[in-house]
């Protein structure tokens, strides 16, 4: 049976700070961008972190849970890009503007 | 050239693309950063013998999501004053508290004490397109059928809110 090398070589919490550091970038561009779009790239930035560590952590205990839980992830991530780009197509087409600060009138 | 060798460099790949996303000033140089952080952890997939999911993050994430984002930044023309009012004080307080968050994910990663790997079932083949499809429809058989609902829904969501606004309005008016 084909075992991996990087189980010998490697430890999980290398890909656990690995993943902690991509998730705390994409807060911070969360945090700090106007630009919606940006935001939301940042977003599935923070759900690719997320779903590395899933991976890692389903192959280091060989369990496949892991793996099908980034796959669901994966589908979930899909609906909502297509969704939430629809709704900044029909913002931008009301207020003119990409401005995170604008977006407030979203209310109700 | 050891495996860790090829680990590290991957790593170091991933933080300056994925940190060149948030930097980066135009939208489009941001996407393709990202689709550059999407190939980096694809490796980390096939690193790790999950050769499924580094397949379907290429195809999905960087096929399809970010061809429909590029789609929407070329579609709306982007005005430059959206940046406007970006001082560094906004900065330094996201970074101080992503920080405290980084710190603190670290710091829980260490106490946990895990070990390396299950000794009792090694299974190294699970993340082979065989073994993710048979588990997928078997032991996860309802959820995988509740994610083609959350699709169409979101395929008429979508539908529905492209829609012509005055098209909209003039129909339920008529229609009342």
């Amino acid at each position: 049976m084909y075992k991996p090398d990087i189980i010998q070589y490697i430890s999980l919490n290398h890909y656990l700070i690995l993943g902690a550091a991509l998730f705390a970038i994409g807060l911070i561009g969360v945090m700090v961008r106007k630009n919606i779009i940006i935001v939301f790239m940042c977003i599935e930035l923070m759900l690719n972190a997320v779903n590395l560590i899933l991976a890692a952590t389903s192959t280091f205990y060989s369990d496949s849970g892991g793996q099908v839980m980034v796959f669901f992830t994966m589908a979930v991530a899909a609906a909502e890009v297509s969704v939430g780009l629809a709704i900044i197509v029909m913002m931008y087409k009301n207020i003119h503007s990409l401005n995170i600060d604008l977006f407030n009138r979203l209310k109700g | 050239m050891n495996i860790d060798y090829i680990f590290y460099l991957l790593t170091a790949l991933t933080i300056i693309c994925a940190t060149m996303v948030v930097v980066s000033k135009h939208p489009i140089r941001s996407v393709l950063f990202l689709v550059a952080t999407f190939f980096c952890i694809s490796a980390h997939y096939i690193l790790l013998n999950a050769q499924f999911l580094a397949l379907v993050n290429i195809v999905v994430y960087a096929g399809a999501i970010m061809v429909l984002f590029l789609f929407v930044i070329m579609f709306l023309n982007l005005n430059k004053e959206v940046e406007r009012n970006k001082s560094i004080l906004y900065w330094l307080g996201a970074i101080v508290s992503a920080g405290c968050i980084f710190l603190m994910l670290v710091s829980s990663v260490g106490k946990v004490a895990l070990t390396n790997g299950n000794i009792e079932k090694e299974n190294y083949t699970l993340g082979l397109v065989e073994n993710i499809g048979m588990s997928l429809y078997t032991d996860y058989l309802f959820p995988m059928e509740i994610c083609s609902v959350l699709f169409l829904v979101a395929m008429i969501g979508v539908v529905l809110l492209s829609r012509k606004e005055n098209k909209f309005t003039t129909n339920t008016v008529s229609n009342v």
